[in-house]
Formats: structure tokens, sequence, C-alpha cells
């Protein structure tokens, strides 16, 4: 990361951190914007996927030929037409078995075959005409039945990485994860007070709106057009490209609107498939799942268990914190674990302090990430044992808080030392807002937590182009999920000295830069909004050299200024200045068109702090909780687009509050989901809410020249515990399992009364 | 399967279409007419995404049949601004910055506008409840009932000045 | 010799020791020594790693230089949502 990319602080921003209108806008409030599902080709086909009814089992054959023979089919698909071109990368391989089963389908959903017809009714009908021959296996979904002995075993390959000696017996436990620095076994002799309880949460799903779609246009020379709703266009033409044995450049990925993703829409599910149908029947496909097909076969996030224990003295400093957190992911290594036990206690100085996780696999869809992935659920169970020991102290949470919060030069629980942090900020502030002296109701309670999250930058390239009417195209890499393309034309017109209307921002496509990583890791408006400035940087360069030759002086003798070229002192020559329409009007007979590049991987992302406070009231009658008022004060690095930065705080805030209240993957005996719709699977609804109030702080990031920070995950990491805090303080019953629905809560009441 | 002869009005044109018997509204317009501001979010009725007026009652346009509209007038977002003029409710979802990916946007504005024909001046909670049938994912709905409350007010205020 | 700290689950290939002292200029040297001198370490260094290089996490920075003073820590290679 270039030096010059240090925050100035005092900088005093023309447009920066204003609140204009979006450019995307009128297409979305009109309902013309064009979403993965609304894109059409000539001669386009419906493309459908069979799945197995079973969580466990051998696929011992697949017959297609009654299906095939079906009037309107025109091509079929499964395991035989997706060869391993993984070439060993295990992870790789991993998503290959996911989009198609191989030798056993891992969960109820898993695709085993797909089905291109001329329209949706012949593509059903030739679903049911597959037949699959299954050999039923025993399954398990629960994340602790899972890591039992006696557990079916879903992968004969698994042998737990991490421990010493490496077992000789597959299992259930892929690897084991172990942080922390110095010796909590000591630490804990040092405490008065040692709290240990144990915690479950259910696995949810990110939830957007938008199920998954594409529009795949594949031919027989090899070329490919894919249109889909995604997080990432660029890690789709790769990850499918790789999985086909296609030539990256002979696919173009062009990203649609995209209807929320949370994390969902890192991967590809339905993408490789459509694109090996429509190169077999030589047509365009297109792809779109269905509600149920969303929560069976993409990926919710993991469901977990896990242990935690603090020590403290009567005097409220910690001594010792440990944690044992267990993830199941799905049929799949890789569940967030490491990041849940990285984060767990990253709010907390802390001298001796371990987290261990076991990442676990069990008979149900591969999760993908979800919001800061991992971190809510390890928050969950260490701030209600956080709450726990201040009451135990007689300290007030917040007081507890501060006293053993991490803070600049503190040695975090995962292994470096914190730069500038704003979680005190956050905790100060907590303490000063109204809302939290605020008078509370009868059955009404007030609990508080905080998050963390680590945020990132990654690969990242993009390309602003002047017009010769000295307005400006800039073209990023990175699908705009929340408003993204406002802050960088609010970025743009910030370095270049032009209005925010004069800049326009599009989502180019994969042919059109170079490669862009996923819009996820709260990253976007951090490391695109850095390599736009930097871009802009590199535009002005250019600027100003054209300036200089217009001039006849030298190049070095011309600063940028407002949107206009100067002379930098008087002896450079008196010239008036010439603004950025002025020099590219005459760019053809300077030099040819100006442009401004960056491609980097952007390092430097500032870790993220913020604390909650949520009012609940719980019905002794019922056991029903609802949210009465909520304040999210989190810190931003510096807002670029307000708006859009207290809608992360919001959105994340809400995500968390249906986690807490509502939301669960359940299964039936048989190892299938029972909910997997909006009506049983209930995520939080306008009427169920308060206003979710908002605080923005800015501390700097010293890694982002204006000093941003990502905003998108943080958010939902402290609600889960900060609304089990306010039903605890309601109630006078603490929950350790969400979701805290109300048959839950009536039955802790009841034990309670006994 | 024979087609059913379909003959309805669309944001106030006349529109002919022919569909399947067991063809949604929501495909027809989607599907037959390019009418795509209505999203399939679910297809069971509960998130809200594919909302269209029928003869001006808030519905679901993915539990209607396309057969069912016969006769009938359909409201859609494609018809909810006059020309260059948007409707309050748009001006102000922008405004409020109401919206972040949008999928759920055309569908909060039928309902939000159907709530507001029939209730021009909502208190905060029946607006919650009158668009508790739209799921929005991203936003929290914050900004959408700030939205909703101020069109609210302004088209009310303008009433009294007209 | 920048000082590495390995996070506590690569203890076993690393004889235990969580605090390594290694010779290097560079990111991609680190990595690179590690890997020979650690041959334990290679599986996780090829799934990917991060590092923390004096506090400021870098996840895709072979290029960055190391000071004989740097305190680097290796994290698990970082994801999002």
């Amino acid at each position: 990361m270039p030096l010059d990319s240090r925050p100035d602080t005092k900088r005093s921003f023309a447009v920066v951190g204003t609140r204009p209108l979006r450019p995307d806008g009128i297409d979305k409030v009109t309902g013309r914007a064009k979403f993965g599902a609304d894109a059409v080709a000539p001669g386009m086909l419906v493309g459908r996927i069979l799945r197995s009814p079973h969580a466990h089992a051998r696929i011992k054959k697949i017959d297609t030929s009654k299906a095939e023979k079906l009037a309107g089919v025109k091509a079929i698909v499964t395991r035989a037409d997706f060869p391993d071109h993984t070439d060993g990368d295990a992870a790789l391989y991993d998503v290959l078995y996911n989009i198609m089963a191989r030798e056993k389908a891992l969960y109820e959903g898993h695709a085993v075959a797909a089905v291109a017809a001329v329209d949706a009714r012949t593509a059903r009908e030739a679903l049911k005409l597959i037949k699959v021959e299954y050999e039923i296996l025993p399954h398990v979904t629960d994340v602790d039945e899972a890591m039992k002995p006696g557990a079916p075993v879903l992968h004969a390959t698994v042998f737990t990485d991490g421990v010493e000696p490496k077992p000789k017996k597959p299992s259930n436990i892929v690897r084991r994860y172990e942080f922390g620095h110095g010796d909590v076994e000591a630490g804990f002799k040092k405490a008065d007070i040692v709290v240990a309880r144990t915690f479950k949460t259910e696995a949810t799903h990110q939830g957007y709106i938008e199920p998954h779609a594409c529009l795949a246009n594949a031919g027989p020379d090899g070329q490919a057009e894919l249109w889909v709703c995604t997080q990432g266009h660029f890690m789709v033409r790769d990850t499918c490209a790789r999985l086909l044995g296609m030539d990256i450049s002979k696919l173009r990925v062009t990203a649609s609107e995209i209807g929320g993703g949370f994390g969902g829409k890192t991967t590809v599910f339905i993408e490789p498939v459509a694109l090996a149908l429509s190169r077999k029947a030589n047509r365009p496909v297109k792809v779109v799942m269905t509600r149920e097909e969303v929560f069976k076969a993409s990926g919710p996030t993991a469901s977990t268990s896990v242990d935690v224990k603090i020590g403290v003295t009567k005097d409220g400093r910690i001594t010792a914190a440990d944690a044992t957190l267990r993830y199941q992911g799905g049929a799949f290594a890789g569940s967030p674990v490491e990041f849940g036990a990285m984060s767990a206690f990253a709010c907390y100085d802390l001298e001796n302090v371990r987290a261990i996780g076991y990442d676990v696999v069990t008979n149900r869809p591969k999760q993908a990430a979800y919001r800061a992935p991992g971190a809510p659920m390890a928050a969950f169970a260490v701030e209600s044992v956080v709450e726990e020991l201040a009451k135990k102290l007689g300290l007030a949470p917040i007081d507890f808080r501060i006293k053993n919060a991490a803070r600049e030069g503190t040695h975090a629980s995962y292994g470096p030392t914190y730069g500038p942090i704003g979680l005190l900020p956050t905790l100060e502030k907590a303490k000063q807002h109204p809302h939290f002296k605020a008078p509370l109701g009868p059955n009404q309670g007030r609990g508080m937590a905080c998050g963390f999250w680590f945020n990132f930058g990654g690969q990242t390239c993009v390309s602003l182009n002047l017009n010769n009417d000295g307005t400006a195209a800039l073209s990023v890499g990175t699908p705009d999920i929340g408003g993204s393309r406002a802050s960088m034309c609010l970025m743009a017109a910030e370095e270049l000295g032009i209005p925010y209307d004069k800049v326009r921002a599009v989502v180019a496509d994969t042919s059109s830069l170079g490669y862009n990583d996923v819009t996820d890791g709260s990253r976007t408006t951090f490391a695109t909004g850095m390599a736009t400035i930097l871009a802009a940087r590199d535009a002005i360069k250019k600027l100003t050299a054209r300036a200089a030759q217009i001039w006849g002086i030298p190049a070095e003798a011309v600063t940028w200024e407002k949107g206009h070229a100067k002379p930098a002192g008087a002896n450079a020559g008196n010239f008036p200045p010439m603004s950025l329409a002025e020099i590219v009007a005459q760019a053809g007979a300077t030099g040819g068109p100006i442009a401004g590049h960056h491609e980097y991987s952007a390092d430097g992302a500032g870790v993220s702090f913020a604390t909650h406070i949520c009012d609940a009231e719980v019905d002794p009658e019922t056991g029903f909780t609802r949210i009465v008022r909520y304040t999210v004060l989190q810190d931003a690095g510096k807002a670029v687009h307000p708006s859009y930065v207290e809608g992360q705080f919001q959105g994340g805030a809400v995500q968390g509050i249906g986690w807490a209240l509502n939301e669960e993957y359940i299964y039936g005996k048989d190892g299938r989901l029972q909910n997997a719709g909006f009506l049983d699977y209930r995520i939080p609804v306008c009427s169920d809410l308060p206003m979710i109030d908002t605080v923005i702080l800015e501390i700097p990031n010293p890694g982002h020249p204006y000093g941003v920070r990502g905003v998108g995950e943080t958010s939902i990491v402290p609600p889960l515990a900060a609304i089990a805090n306010a039903v605890s303080a309601a109630s006078g019953v603490r929950l350790t399992s969400l979701p805290m629905s109300p048959p839950k809560i009536l039955a802790a009441l009841e034990a309670k009364a006994g | 399967m024979s087609g059913i002869h379909v003959t309805t009005k669309i944001n106030g044109d006349v529109v002919e279409y022919v569909c399947d018997a067991d063809e949604t509204l929501l495909d027809v317009l989607r599907n037959r007419l390019g009418l795509t501001g209505a999203k399939e979010g679910c297809s069971t009725g509960d998130c809200g995404a594919c909302s269209v007026t029928l003869d001006g009652r808030l519905t679901c346009s993915c539990l209607v049949l396309g057969a069912e509209a016969d006769g009938a007038e359909i409201g859609t977002i494609e018809g909810m601004a006059k020309g260059e003029e948007l409707h309050p409710l748009q001006r102000k979802f922008l405004q409020h910055a109401a919206l972040q990916c949008g999928i759920c946007t055309p569908g909060i504005l039928v309902a939000a506008k159907a709530l507001l024909e029939h209730n021009p001046k909502p208190t905060e909670t029946e607006v919650r409840f009158g668009l508790a049938g739209n799921l929005c994912r991203c936003t929290g709905y914050d900004k959408i009932v700030r939205a909703v409350l101020d069109t609210a007010e302004e088209m009310h205020r303008s009433a009294r000045g007209a | 010799m920048a000082k590495v700290v390995v996070w506590g689950s690569l203890k076993p290939h690393t004889g235990g020791i969580a605090e390594l002292e290694i010779d290097a200029a560079t990111v991609r040297e680190l990595l690179d020594r590690l890997g020979e001198t650690y041959p334990g370490l290679k599986p996780q260094l090829a799934r990917g790693v991060s590092v923390a290089i004096d506090g400021i996490i870098f996840r895709d920075g072979w290029q960055e230089k190391l000071s004989k003073d740097s305190e680097v820590f290796l994290l698990p290679r970082m994801i999002g949502g």
C-alpha cells in the first residue's frame, strides 16, 4: 500500500460525508433495475435441478433415458458431465461436489441432476422421469452428535487436522484450531469468581430476498457468457472456468443488480450447472432457484455449540478467558469456527486467553459466509458470560466492559497488537446516550453487548475514464450491494474536484477490468474506494502534465486544486487555473484520452468495533419477546455516505434480532429441513421492530487516505448477546440457546417458578 | 395445454394475453408481458416482492392466476411514476436511502401506495403493520418507515395547500 | 531476524514453539523460510494465511517488507460475508 495513503485527519471534505441520491436510484424505484432473474435471451431454455430427498445416501445409479425422450427436453447433466478438473485443490473439489453430487448425496437438497427444456413445465416433468437409485445411509445433523465416536461418518477421508498424534480413524471433525496467549490455568487460579457456561445457536440463513439466478450462454467453440446475481463475478468466472475445464478468457461474466447477499452469494451453486446445460444444449439456459432450494441447497451459516469460561478478580479485572467452539458447516470442511475462535475475545484486553475451535461436518447444506462469519455466535456466548460476571461482581456491565476493554496497544486475543481502535469510544458514547438512562416499563429489561470484526482489503482493479465534456466514467469490479456506487462517485468527485453528479460509476463485466475479489469482508468502500481515490490521483497526475504541456512549463510546476490545474507558485508562471473540463477538451491534441487506473491488493483494512444497547419486553404469560428500543454505536473510521453507513448498522442489527428471537433451521429425525420457506423460517417483519437508532463514530483507520473502515459486518455481531442480556434483565431467566422463542422462554420461566 | 385468453387493464392500458390455466399472474407479468418490476422472492405469498394491486386491492401476484385477472384492473410498479414525475413515495424512498439492494423496493412501494390510499395519515405502528407483508432483509425497515411517514406528511400538506 | 508468532494449532508443527525467529526481508521470504524449516506448516501455508505485521493485517502482502524488529503474526486467511 502506498505510503501517502495515511489519513489526513485535518482534511475537510467537499462531498465525502454528504448524502446525495444514489445513481441507480431511479431504476430501483421504478422496477427497471435488472436483477438476476430479469434477463432473457433469444431461444432461452429453462433449467431445473433435481435434488436428493435424502440427508445421506449413496447414489448407485442415475437413469436419465426416459427424461431424454420427453419432447422439449434439450439437455440433461449429471455427475458424469462434471469430470474432476480440480487438480488436487481440496476446497475447489468440495465446490464441485457441492454443485453436483458424486458418489453420495450428502444432504437433503444436494443436486443430483439437471435438465434444460423449452419451458418450466417440461423441465419439471423431465425431473420426475429421472430415476435415481439411492442406498440410504445413516445421517447426522447436530454438531455435538456429529462429534461423538459412533456418529455416521460423512467422509472416509477426514482425519482430524491439528491434533497430535493425527487420528487413525476418520471422523466428522475436520480440523482443530487454537488461538490465544498467556497461561489460562494460571490465570484462573488468580480469579475470585469464575463463570462457565455452554451455549447453542441454530443455523440461520442470510435470507436475501432474491433467490440465486443466472442466465448462461455457452457455445461449442468454448466461449460463454454468464449473467448472474453474485457478490463477485470474477470469482464466479474463475470458479466456473476451473470446474468446467474452460479458459478463463473465454467466459465473460456480467453481474446483475443483486438482491441481497450478506455473504451467501460469495460462492457458486447453479452457475456451473447452467453453463454445462447451455454448453450441451447449445442454447441459452436460465436457472432460477426456488425459495425452497435457497433454504435447502444454498449456504446457511453454521449451527454451534460453545463453552465459555471467564475468571475475574473481586475488583473486576479479567484474569483468564477460555472458550471451546464447535461449529458444523454442513457437509464439507470450512465452517467459520476459526473466525469465531479468533474473534471471541477480541473486545478484551487479556493476559491469559485461549480459544479452541472444531470444524465439524454434518448432513446439512454446505455453509456459506454470513456477515462477519463465525463471530456472532462466539460473541453471544462471551458477552452473555461477561454480563453475568458483571452482575455477580455488582458492577454496571458497561463499567466492567470499559475496565477490561481492548485498546490501542492491547495484544489482541487472536494475535497482533491493536493500533488505534474504536471500542472504548463506542462504550463511552453508549454510556452518555439517552437510551442508556431512559426509564423502562413493566416486564422490560436492558441489555448490551460489544462486537468485533476484522474487515479486509483484497484484490481490486478500477478504471476511471475522463470524458471530453469534463465528466468521469468509473468502472469498478465489485458488485454494488448496498449503495456502494454512490460512495465510489463521492470519492472520485472528492479527488477530482468535480461535482458528484459528474461521475458515473458502473459495475463492469469481467472482460473490462482485471480481477476483483468478491464484495465481502466489508471491503468494498474501503478497498474499491481506495482504488478509486488512487485512480483519480493517477488521472490528476496526467491532467497536471497535460496542463504543463499546454502552458509549456515542467509537469512538477503544476498542482491540482478544487478541480483545476494551477501553477505551483509564482515562479512557475502566471497562468489562470485550468479546469478539468478545459484540459480534457484538448486531450486529443495533447496526447489522447486521459484515464486513471489502480490495481492492487488492498491491505490495512482497520478492524471494527461496535456497542449495541437493547431494551426487550418479555410477556410472562406467553414468553413472547418484543424489542422495544435498539441503539447501534459503531466506529466507521470515516462515513463516506452516512445514510448507507446507518443502513448497514440497522440491517445488521435486525438480522441479529431475527437470529436471536425467531430464525432457525429445524431438522426432522429424517434429516430433512422442516421449515424451508419464509412462513416457517420467519425473518423479522416491519411490525416486529422499533426504529433502530444509530451513532456513527469516526476513529480514522490509518490504512486509508480518508480513514475509512469497513462497516458492513460488525453490526450483526453484538445483537444475539445484547438481546439475551435484555431478555435476562426483563424476565429473570438467562437463555443459553438460540433462538429465544416463546416456548423456550416460557419453559425457562416455569422452571424458575418451580 | 390450450391457453386461456385474458383481457385486462394494466396501469391503465388494455392488455391481452394468452396464458396456461396454472400460470400465476406473476409469471404472466414477468415472462409474457416483460413487466419484471414485480419480483419472485418466494412464490408462496410470504415475501411481498411480487406485490401488485388487483382492482385496487394489494395482492401477491404469485398467489393469483393469470386467468383470474380477466376483466380486472392491475397496478404494478411500472405504473407508479407519471412520465418524468416520480410518485412522492418513490422520491422519498430515494431521499431517505430507504433501499439498499432494491429487490424488495417495487413491492414495498406498491404496498405503501395502497396503504396511503386507504389511510392517508398513518401512525408509525399503522405503517409497520401495513408493510408487514413485505420482507426487506437489508434495511431493518427504519428508513422505509421514515420515508412512508414523510411522504404521508408531504401529501397531507400539499392536499391542504391545494 | 523478524519475530514470527504462529497460532496455537500450528505449534505441533514448530516443535511446540509459538514464537519463532526467522531471517527474512519480505513476507514471501518469510513464508518460504517457514515452509522449509517446518515442513509440517506447508499444508496450512498452501491453504492460505494472512499476516499481521506490527498490528496491520495483510491478506495478500508477499511483497511487504519486514524489518529486523518486525513483529509478525500468522493468521488464517481472512474471509468475510
